[in-house]
């Protein structure tokens, strides 16, 4: 009994909060200033807790597992919803549903926390449908605006059918193998024609959800219609819960059929980072910029799985950890411009540095640590994932990769040029900044820059995994 | 009389399946669209069902699968439909080809 509170203290926290959050929206009479304050402070609270009381074990046969690896990965998803909490201070403020916000964000950060301890094929299901639905609401929240509720829509649907085709192909492997748990799944699976069959329904399912290429389609139009809150918690933490799980379930699963999955991600990962690449350079929007660019990244983190070893485990992470700071410190910025002034054309940034020093710098450390620039941690990042990535010997398919890191090179860096060196007329005029919302960015800048220092975070990532 | 069989019910489902994925690509009316989605989810229902009976009737793992996918379309499409309703709302049809403000 004392066993289960301690596993799963992170979900029962979770669930904790939710219950608080809906008795005081019950209760009223609170300011939506004060109550962002306490939901913030519960937040930080959440993420402090995260790292103590860490126990190895399972529960409910096997259903639900956790160990050191998979606590560290639900503080680094708990920590980028307390910086959401943080970053979109202006915009919740102004929101006249914030609490329900705060509620959907929450149902769908305790059913990634199920995702990432799944042991079973049911559970997985159930916890990724917890959190993508309330995901779907959440790009909804801006009711009066047109595009808000069309990218809803666009959201709910390939979510829809995404968990059709993930259904039918658990409903092959249970036919197939007899059994829905995962520690049991390795021993039974046979590599046969219909195996290989529901794999690819189940790899086609996980590619919808972490927008691998050839189902990107939804990605550009959800980020773009959604509140800035919902993209950063789409692009952020859904994708890096995803990513976590995808990669649980191909080294632990799917171990007997490596031959079957390397080809598969090999070929995704180039297509994914070569269309990522390509479309971001065309984009004027920022929102729809990031979301190219966050294509691309996947592409990266799909370097990294496919070496398929610890060192992979780690490199991914790792990436992971580094890319909540780098997109949420870029989001943060766009979404501090775009409150305030309305402008979310790349070509508003232009001169973007004369009025506005911090949001610029921060920017433009934000982009060089997606590029991958070396004092940034971003750097490192893709380093460990090309490194781990090329142990499988495939040098070609690094290649391919490192040159995609050249590519990416270049639309970041018109980004922050724009930013820096190119003339306009009427510059965006002095943002004034919250208070959080400053705090957040210094959070994400100094998370940028001292990730890749301090050797001991990467360390300690791969003591775990 | 033939008694059915395993194959017979994977045939309905597996056709039940690919009626619903047509559907989703043709239909451009959205609560057509989420009809199709219903019967890709009950297509796999089926195939839960039809295992459990044929191949691995002493255990219940499909069974309870089946329960839980009820559950969860049922949760699905209520807020599909509030989606629904909020577009038609704001763009006043609920066709698919009447939202397309986000283009690249």
């Amino acid at each position: 009994m004392n066993e289960l509170f301690i596993l799963m203290k992170s979900e029962l926290l979770v669930t904790g909060l939710l219950f608080l959050l809906l008795f005081i929206k019950i209760g009223k009479g609170i300011k939506n200033e004060s109550l962002l304050l306490i939901i913030q402070s519960l937040l930080l609270v959440n993420f402090i807790i995260g790292f103590f009381f860490n126990k190895e074990g399972n529960l409910f046969d096997g259903m639900f597992n956790t160990n050191g690896l998979i606590a560290l990965q639900k503080s680094i998803l708990s920590l980028g919803v307390y910086l959401i909490s943080l970053l979109f201070a202006d915009w919740f403020k102004k929101s006249e549903h914030m609490a329900e916000f705060f509620m959907l964000m929450l149902s769908a950060l305790l059913g990634m926390f199920f995702m990432i301890s799944s042991g079973n094929l049911l559970i997985f299901f159930l916890s990724l449908e917890m959190a993508t639905i309330p995901v779907a609401a959440m790009v909804n929240f801006d009711l009066d605006k047109k595009i808000s509720s069309e990218a809803a829509m666009k959201m709910i649907l390939s979510s829809a059918f995404s968990s059709g085709i993930l259904l039918f192909g658990i409903s092959l492997v249970y036919g197939v193998t007899g059994t829905i748990s995962f520690a049991a799944m390795p021993a039974v699976l046979d590599g046969s024609p219909l195996m290989i069959l529901a794999f690819v329904f189940l790899f086609t399912a996980f590619a919808f959800k972490l927008s691998i290429v050839p189902f990107h389609l939804w990605t550009a139009d959800v980020y773009e219609g959604a509140p800035f809150a919902t993209t950063s918690f789409l692009s952020v933490i859904s994708k890096g819960s995803v990513a976590f799980i995808f990669m649980a379930t191909l080294y632990k699963v799917f171990q007997p059929m490596q031959d079957v999955w390397y080809n598969m991600i090999m070929l995704l990962s180039i297509v994914t980072m070569i269309t990522g690449n390509l479309f971001a350079l065309r984009q004027q929007n920022i929102k729809r910029f990031l979301a190219f660019s966050s294509i691309a990244q996947v592409g990266f983190i799909l370097v990294g799985m496919s070496s398929n070893s610890p060192a992979g485990t780690a490199s991914v992470v790792y990436f992971i950890l580094v890319y909540t700071f780098s997109n949420l410190a870029a989001f943060g910025v766009a979404a501090a411009i775009a409150s305030q002034t309305g402008k979310e054309k790349i070509d508003d940034y232009k001169g973007l540095y004369q009025n506005n020093r911090f949001l610029s710098w921060v920017l433009a450390l934000a982009l060089f640590s997606l590029a991958g620039i070396p004092p940034t941690a971003g750097f490192f990042g893709k380093l460990f994932l090309i490194t781990a990535g090329a142990s499988k010997g495939n040098y070609m398919f690094i290649t391919i990769a490192a040159l995609n890191m050249i590519i990416s090179l270049f639309y970041y860096l018109k980004v922050v040029r724009a930013v820096f060196m190119d003339k306009n007329d009427f510059p965006v005029e002095k943002i004034t900044i919250q208070f959080s919302t400053k705090l957040a960015l210094i959070i994400c800048s100094t998370g940028i820059v001292l990730a890749g220092i301090f050797s001991w975070i990467y360390d300690y990532i791969q003591a775990l995994s | 009389m033939m008694e059915p069989g395993l194959y017979h019910l994977l045939f309905i489902s597996g056709a039940l399946f690919f009626i619903g994925v047509f559907g989703f690509f043709t239909r451009r009316n959205l609560v057509t669209m989420l009809m199709s989605i219903e019967l890709i989810l009950n297509s796999v229902n089926l195939n839960f069902i039809a295992f459990n009976k044929y191949l691995w009737p002493d255990k219940m793992d499909g069974l309870f699968f089946a329960i839980f996918i009820i559950a969860i379309a049922a949760a699905e499409a209520a807020v599909a439909i509030a989606i629904i309703i909020n577009l038609y709302r704001s763009h006043g049809s609920i066709d698919v080809e009447s939202a397309e403000e986000l283009k690249n």
